[in-house]
């Protein structure tokens, strides 16, 4: 780019290369959860028979068997449904929650704002086994028994945090003057949220659901000590790890992390078409 | 960037009537409320839970008896976030400055770890970290590693996998404080006669400090609480503060105990959580 480029040229290069180990680094074990799921683990005999081991953490020899019996421990697959579903009530309600707060913080301007942004920032401060911990004591003092509903309860609480900064960021250029021009030609309330706030605000309220998705599904800390019996899916692997390591684990996380990666995919496309209409 | 458009930095509130005080309120009331009763009234809770049963005797129990893991919690959370900060510094300033179209892309790969299971990438690097697996082969080939030396139950084996599974945290704040420092500046210093590395120190590194604040913040408070990574991949000697309480955290005996232990740790973090709010405001830490 600029002149100097003979002594300019070790040092970046060293710097791309650091760049790359790093990036390679975070592929690993990436790399690792997908190619075991196509493990079989367990040995050869000295006969030629195979023997099927129960830990999924040496490589045994190609298969497809995990993929192909995918539903070979219903528990495991009954724990992930339980996860989504659970997944699915937070994102509804820590979204609502969130962006009514997002609007007010800004929006209006009131005393004790500093406070609320405080209060929002807490949360995602405290290492989850202080959050779990002390939710729980709560739940024992008030003698409340932990289930699906102490779950829910524990992921709104830090998902709202999440949705409320997230959808704050994306809002904050918003001209609010729209909302009023609407008023002024005649648009109610509900019409003027409907067809000039909501359409405005909608992108970044995805984008925070996603991301609320992917944390209540991936959660383990806060709920493990909030769950009573109920088993989540990180809560099964936990459990299950004990006695065995299925490669099934392997095929739901790849599932997973294509999944995500179709919708960010699907999402960025989306915004960039976006982008290209407004800029029009 | 899509939502722009005309309005551009208007003061809070534009537009808007200023008699409506109680409508922010009104918006703010059930998420406010759910913070309350799920957050700051556990906090308090937590703090009465230490206090019963012993008093104050409680806390110097939590440190005669875990005094060396509350130390190993904390040195293994430091060198973590020091170590993500030495590899993680060169990535952010490579994607901010020199990836040019693949920064997109390469954002993405440094979030990637995040779409796989947190409880199933830290198994995976129990597959690598096995005993014949990759990595101890390498170490055996190039003779870091004696004979029958293992990686997995030591120090090391859980402080990388902290390392691997905060160091997006600490990426993505540094890009986005290195994304932001404009480019006049950096190319003002070499017409001041400043070479390559004063123009890092001086102005590249200043500007970027706020960024490697937040993501240290972001990855010494979650290693610090964590217990996975030392329950899959250490031994006993490799205890953290959170194995502790996740051992005890359903006998009822041992609840004020463990109450003090939460509350330790989470005074000690506060405490320099503080610190950084006073230095940067709370605004920027969001």
């Amino acid at each position: 780019m600029s002149s100097g480029a003979v002594r300019k040229r070790w040092p970046s290069r060293v710097l791309g290369v650091w760049a790359g180990a790093v990036v390679a680094f975070l592929f690993a074990p990436i790399f690792v959860v997908v190619l075991f799921s196509f493990n079989e683990p367990g040995r050869k005999l000295a006969n030629g028979s195979w023997v099927t081991g129960r830990y999924n953490y040496k490589w045994g020899r190609f298969s497809l068997d995990a993929w192909k019996n995918w539903n070979a421990y219903p528990d495991l697959t009954s724990a992930f449904y339980r996860s989504v579903r659970i997944a699915l009530v937070v994102v509804l309600i820590s979204t609502i929650l969130g962006t009514l707060m997002s609007l007010a913080l800004v929006k209006y301007r009131f005393k004790g704002k500093g406070i609320v942004n405080m209060l929002l920032v807490l949360p995602l401060t405290m290492p989850e086994i202080v959050l779990g911990f002390s939710l729980l004591t709560l739940f024992v003092t008030a003698n409340v028994s932990r289930g699906v509903i102490t779950i829910v309860i524990a992921h709104v609480m830090f998902c709202v945090s999440y949705i409320t900064t997230t959808v704050k960021a994306r809002i904050r250029g918003f001209d609010w003057r729209l909302e009023e021009a609407a008023a002024d030609l005649g648009a109610n309330a509900w019409r003027t949220f409907n067809r000039v706030t909501l359409p405005i605000i909608a992108p970044g309220i995805a984008a925070a659901a996603l991301l609320t998705f992917a944390l209540s599904l991936d959660d383990f800390i806060i709920t493990y000590l909030n769950s009573g019996r109920v088993e989540t899916f990180p809560i099964k692997i936990w459990i299950t790890k004990r006695s065995s390591i299925p490669p099934q684990i392997n095929v739901f996380g790849t599932v997973v992390l294509v999944l995500s990666l179709a919708l960010s995919i699907g999402g960025l496309l989306g915004q960039r078409r976006r982008g290209r209409v407004t800029t029009r | 960037m899509a939502l722009g458009g005309g309005g551009g930095a208007k003061p809070v509130g534009d537009g808007l009537h200023p008699s409506n005080r109680w409508v922010p309120w009104l918006l703010l009331g059930p998420g406010l409320a759910w913070l309350f009763v799920f957050f700051v009234i556990p906090l308090f809770e937590l703090g009465r839970g230490s206090l019963v049963r012993g008093g104050l005797s409680n806390y110097s129990n939590v440190f005669s008896d875990n005094g060396e893991v509350i130390l190993r919690t904390f040195v293994y959370a430091f060198v973590a976030t020091v170590l993500a900060v030495v590899l993680g510094y060169p990535l952010a300033y490579f994607i901010a400055m020199k990836a040019g179209r693949f920064k997109t892309l390469l954002l993405a790969a440094v979030v990637l770890p995040f779409f796989v299971t947190y409880l199933i990438r830290t198994l995976a690097w129990k597959i690598l970290l096995f005993g014949d697996g990759p990595v101890v082969g390498f170490l055996h080939w190039t003779g870091l590693l004696s004979k029958n030396g293992e990686v997995l139950n030591t120090h090391a084996a859980v402080i990388g996998a902290l390392l691997y599974n905060f160091l997006p945290f600490m990426v993505l704040p540094i890009y986005v404080s290195l994304d932001k420092i404009d480019r006049r500046l950096l190319e003002a210093a070499p017409d001041l006669y400043a070479d390559g590395r004063r123009t890092f120190f001086k102005v590249t590194l200043p500007l970027s400090l706020p960024g490697v604040f937040a993501g240290s913040l972001l990855t010494f408070i979650p290693s610090c609480g964590d217990f996975v990574n030392a329950e899959l991949l250490g031994g006993d000697r490799q205890r953290m503060i959170g194995n502790i309480i996740e051992k005890n955290f359903l006998r009822e005996n041992f609840r004020p105990q463990m109450s003090a232990l939460s509350f330790v740790l989470m005074l000690l973090i506060l405490g320099g959580v503080l610190l950084y709010a006073r230095v940067l405001g709370t605004e920027e830490l969001a």
